[in-house]
């Protein structure tokens, strides 16, 4: 699914990273701890989370995520918008919840495999 | 090469900077993406875990053509029980910690299952030294 269709799916405002609208993105992971995005994610995902604060985009850029979804319609400050811009990623969000977000990606074709099992 | 950073434990805000600055400097070099994530997710949490529990401190980074060496020092309270803070889910941290999506205790345990060597001293009232290893062939480059 590329880019351009979870915008439309989760009726989303893309803030910064119009030219990785075409990227193809085949997992996702949802999380508001970082530590589990560290933890859990293994290769290239969308990333949908609540969690609003520049410490989001810097694990997400460490994590190469290029994807970010923030979800329950939260506003997002103009400083995280350039760090995203200069990192070259595209952040947008969504006014649906993370369940629904997540289960609008499940059900346009979504699937797991960015995500490591826990043991 | 060294790579010094003054990681502050008052401005929340920076929190991270320092580690994005040094997989920032990996890149450039060529390191292979596996060891650079390892080394990025390693030096990450333990740049949260001084801001959150040491007040912040200095990370130095020392990088060679095969590894790369992060050492970060605070003089925060130290760490009573080692074992403990190694344990998955075990944390200290305050609530509002959580409210940045850290402090869930799982910071320890990422850093010892990206990294090659750990290694913690840690003296009560007085700090702590966290020394990170990554060896850029280590892993063959795949992150566990």
């Amino acid at each position: 699914m590329k880019v351009r269709d979870i915008v439309s799916e989760l009726d989303g405002v893309l803030l910064t990273g119009e030219d990785l609208l075409d990227v193809d993105i085949k997992a996702a992971c949802g999380a508001d701890l970082m530590s589990d995005v560290m933890a859990f994610v293994k290769e290239n995902v969308v990333l949908l989370t609540g969690l609003v604060n520049p410490q989001s985009i810097r694990t997400a850029d460490l994590m190469d995520i290029r994807v970010v979804v923030y979800v329950r319609g939260k506003a997002v400050p103009k400083d995280m918008i350039a760090e995203a811009e200069r990192n070259g990623m595209a952040i947008m969000t969504t006014k649906y919840s993370m369940f629904l977000a997540c289960g609008r990606l499940y059900e346009a074709g979504i699937r797991d495999g960015g995500t490591r099992e826990s043991r | 090469m060294q790579l010094r950073y003054e990681v502050s434990g008052a401005d929340l805000s920076l929190a991270g900077k320092a580690s994005t600055e040094v997989k920032r400097a990996l890149g450039r070099l060529g390191v292979n993406p596996g060891a650079i994530k390892r080394a990025a997710v390693s030096m990450y949490e333990a740049e949260m875990n001084m801001v959150i529990h040491g007040g912040g401190g200095i990370a130095i980074a020392e990088l060679s053509p095969d590894r790369i060496v992060v050492t970060m020092e605070d003089t925060g309270p130290g760490i009573p029980d080692l074992e403990l803070a190694m344990q998955e889910g075990y944390s200290t941290a305050p609530e509002w910690i959580r409210e940045l999506g850290f402090g869930a205790g799982m910071g320890l345990p990422n850093i010892k299952r990206n990294a090659d060597d750990l290694r913690i001293e840690s003296v009560v009232g007085k700090g702590t030294k966290v020394t990170i290893i990554i060896d850029f062939n280590g892993f063959g480059g795949a992150q566990v």
